[in-house]
């Protein structure tokens, strides 16, 4: 009989020595780091670290799992990324102090999504790469190479930040910790977001500038109200496992597809008509001009529209040109108008360019507002105070858009008619479009 | 000769009932996605582009895909790269303003060489420019807009079909070249509603990516071959960066490495123009005169040269889908016999510069609008005649 004997991973590192400064903390997290992932038995090919940039950027190099070593301050990003991918993978992600400043708005949009990963800031308390400038978890009055008369900001608490936003586990401590190998541990087995803000000297700069020891660090942390600990332990979902959960109930459902709209009626149009419809915002004036699209296209014509608006929703002019067409033709601007139909004093702000391009063949329709309106087209006014019923805002575009098509017969008006009870708020549109036609032809 | 997608203005339909639906750009674009395997979206909210992440947001888990919201456009990309890293197949989408903050991640996805589609549905520039204005400002910009100035591939529709059929050429160029692929698109395309005959969306059908388990991630010899992707949890461990490397991913400063990256970077694109290539030409012998163009712009430009016929004045037409790299070759033969290009463009000449570059002793001609409105089929007409 055979027997297999598997021995765990002996190791995640590779055989390179690190390449920091004599004295510096980073080495030794990464030792931690490695002890985590042998406690854990770990398959290395499971693993992806993810680093940035900085000296903590250079750590991924020197372990034998996967690795993404990406944009500064981004590597929470990646790791997400990643995560939501293959939930299934261990994502560590290495960074400092200075990628944590510059990827500030990652650090807390990870930890309330609970996106499971595990942070470690190797947090040095400056860039020591680039030269030894203030990072955002510098001490007040730290000196550093760009604040050499001692900084005048307040230091990140990188735990806080992430432990009331929702993060999983939290927990500070420094490159001496003798359990740190656990708190990864912990951190990693932890379903949720999890960070480990890790404190180190630099002894290239930081160390230098400010007479700072293992003791003074150790000091510091209490004095400035950054207790070290395990300062946060909560049970959450995780992101990419909930996210999945979550949509287990839709995957198959059929998505969006072409859906033929039947053509039922013949149109008598037998070239390009456009109508312009000029309107408030929130006056549903697209959905209006959607509507004798699709009348149009139930009669068998082709139909574009163009819509202008500003930023803002229910606020503003709402403009739309339609093209119906017997044949297929490209998009372009409407610049002379066979109808435009002038609903409302934002509207008319618009109308200018369209009104001295119309001619005497073409048909303004307006509210009485405008009857004097200067154009070479003929101006039909209709008042929506003449109708049977009070026409809501909502209503106007569609009203004036009926009466236009009954008054030019493009198409057979029942086409419109199937088009709004085919869609939603059909009793409402089915009423505006009978308004319109009365209007027009009561005229 | 190089074949442009079919025109789908020229084409004629021989179906006795039309079978058409009322549709927009970024449904025709997120449709492209999913038919071509998109697996991962992330994006932010942007005007005009949020139609594109709210609709991926609500389809894509249909299909077993994981559609996000970033907190930033930065995150969005981020996530994007890792995704695909681990096997995804991944789009985004914003416009100018978001293109500005994925600038640094767009030169990570080429240099990593990560398959990705970017969409770009442009508005009036600069800065924050105008949310609900057409443009097309950002021709040059999604080429040249991360450091290094390495090729990317950048395709733009002109119509809601084309919008389909160009996403899934995106997707079927990011795999093939392993880079970013931007669609570039703009207000008017992605939300104007069209009909359209539902007939006249091409089959998409995307192999799976080819993937392998073991061995370095990266190749480049010879120059122009692009290596089949490794993935996280696939297999054997793997390193990526961004960073100048060698074949395993290795940070590396050794020049003769350094060189046989970054010349494979533009060797598996340039050496292979003509699998990207892409334009809708429409030429008449006998015409001195070409109308060139490309998205929104090509509306009025098709409409102008339909009209200059009617009159009776010979002149062609060349509509360009794949903007980057300039189709050279394509655009070779619409310049035959011509002496006279006329280039309408939403911005004051972008893309004419390199009409201009390519047109020998040919006239070049603009006509260009900044304030937010078409250019209309007289304008062009004018020009030409």
């Amino acid at each position: 009989m055979n027997t297999v004997t598997i021995t765990p991973i002996s190791t995640f590192r590779t055989d390179d020595p690190y390449p920091f400064c004599p004295g510096c903390g980073h080495g030794p997290i990464l030792d931690r780091l490695n002890e985590a992932m042998i406690k854990m038995d770990l398959d290395p090919a499971k693993v992806v670290i993810v680093s940035d940039i900085g000296c903590s950027g250079l750590s991924d190099q020197y372990f034998i799992t996967s690795a993404f070593h990406g944009l500064h301050g981004r590597s929470i990003t990646y790791a997400t990324g990643i995560k939501l991918a293959n939930p299934d993978l261990d994502v560590v992600v290495i960074m400092g102090d200075g990628g944590t400043g510059i990827g500030g708005t990652h650090l807390i949009s990870a930890a309330r999504r609970n996106i499971g990963i595990t942070v470690i800031v190797m947090n040095n308390l400056n860039f020591g790469m680039t030269g030894g400038q203030h990072s955002t978890t510098t001490p007040e009055g730290g000196v550093t190479s760009t604040t050499p008369l001692g900084n005048l900001e307040h230091p990140l608490d990188i735990c806080a930040t992430v432990g009331v936003n929702g993060a999983a586990y939290v927990y500070r401590g420094s490159s001496f910790d003798k359990d740190l190998a656990d708190r990864i541990v912990a951190g990693m087995q932890k379903p949720g977001f999890a960070l480990l803000d890790v404190w180190d000297l630099c002894t290239a700069y930081y160390v230098r500038s400010n007479k700072f020891t293992r003791a003074g660090m150790e000091d510091s942390m209490r004095s400035w109200g950054m207790e070290p600990g395990l300062l946060y332990d909560r049970v959450t979902s995780e992101y990419a496992t909930g996210y999945r959960a979550a949509h287990e109930g839709i995957v198959g459902t059929p998505t969006m597809s072409a859906r033929p709209i039947p053509v039922e009626f013949e149109a008598t149009l037998n070239h390009p008509m456009s109508l312009v419809v000029a309107g408030s915002a929130g006056g549903k004036i697209r959905s209006a001009s959607r509507l004798i699209a699709l009348g149009g296209i139930r009669s068998g014509l082709w139909a574009a529209q163009r819509d202008d608006y500003p930023v803002t929703v229910k606020s503003g002019h709402s403009v739309s040109e339609l093209w119906l067409a017997p044949e297929e033709m490209p998009l372009t601007a409407v610049t002379q108008p066979d109808v435009l139909a002038i609903i409302s004093d934002d509207g008319y702000g618009k109308a200018g360019p369209y009104l001295s391009a119309m001619t005497a063949n073409d048909l303004v329709l307006t509210i009485p507002d405008y009857a004097d309106l200067e154009t070479d087209a003929q101006v039909v006014v209709i008042d929506p105070k003449s109708a049977e019923k009070r026409i809501p805002k909502t209503s106007m575009g569609l009203v004036y858009l009926a009466a236009a098509l009954a008054m030019t017969g493009p198409y057979p008006l029942d086409a419109l008619r199937v088009a709004a009870a085919a869609g939603s708020f059909s009793e409402v549109n089915l009423e505006a479009v009978e308004t319109g036609i009365a209007l027009a032809t009561r005229r | 000769m190089i074949q442009g997608l079919p025109s789908l203005q020229h084409m004629t339909t021989n179906i006795e009932a039309p079978r058409r639906e009322y549709v927009d750009g970024a449904t025709a674009i997120v449709r492209g996605a999913i038919d071509a395997g998109c697996t991962f979206f992330a994006g932010y909210p942007i005007t005009p582009a949020s139609g594109i992440l709210m609709a991926m947001m609500r389809e894509l888990p249909k299909v077993g895909g994981i559609a996000m919201q970033g907190e930033d456009e930065i995150a969005s990309i981020g996530m994007c790269l890792g995704a695909t890293m681990t096997g995804a197949r991944s789009m985004t989408a914003t416009s100018g303003p978001g293109i500005s903050l994925y600038s640094e991640n767009i030169g990570v996805a080429v240099m990593g060489e990560v398959p990705l589609v970017i969409v770009d549905v442009q508005r009036l520039g600069p800065a924050t420019g105008g949310a609900t204005t057409v443009a097309q400002g950002d021709v040059q910009f999604v080429r040249w807009g991360t450091a290094g100035g390495y090729p990317v591939i950048v395709l733009a529709p002109s119509s809601v079909p084309e919008s389909y059929a160009l996403t899934v050429k995106a997707f079927e160029l990011a795999e093939r070249f392993r880079c970013p692929v931007f669609l570039l698109t703009d207000k008017e395309i992605a939300m104007t509603l069209s009909a359209v005959d539902v007939d006249h969306y091409p089959e998409a059908a995307l192999p799976a990516r080819v993937e392998k388990d073991s061995g370095l991630p990266y190749s480049w010899e010879p120059a122009d071959a692009v290596e089949p992707m490794r993935h996280y949890g696939y297999g054997d461990a793997f390193r990526f960066t961004g960073s100048t490397h060698d074949e395993g991913g290795y940070i590396t400063k050794n020049p003769a490495k350094v060189g046989a990256l970054n010349e494979h970077l533009i060797a598996k694109i340039e050496d292979h123009r003509d699998e990207i290539e892409m334009v809708d030409l429409d030429l008449e012998a006998g015409a001195h005169t070409l109308v060139l163009s490309y998205g929104v712009t090509a509306g009025s430009a098709r409409a102008a040269v339909r009209q200059l016929r009617s009159e009776g004045v010979a002149v062609s037409g060349a509509v360009v889908q794949s903007l980057w790299p300039i189709p050279e070759t394509a655009l070779g033969v619409a310049f035959d016999g011509i002496d006279r290009i006329v280039v309408p463009e939403l911005n004051m000449g972008l893309y004419r510069r390199e009409i201009d570059r390519i047109a020998g002793d040919r006239q070049v001609v603009g006509v260009n609008r900044i304030d937010g409105r078409l250019i209309t089929v007289d304008e062009i007409v004018e020009v030409v005649r």
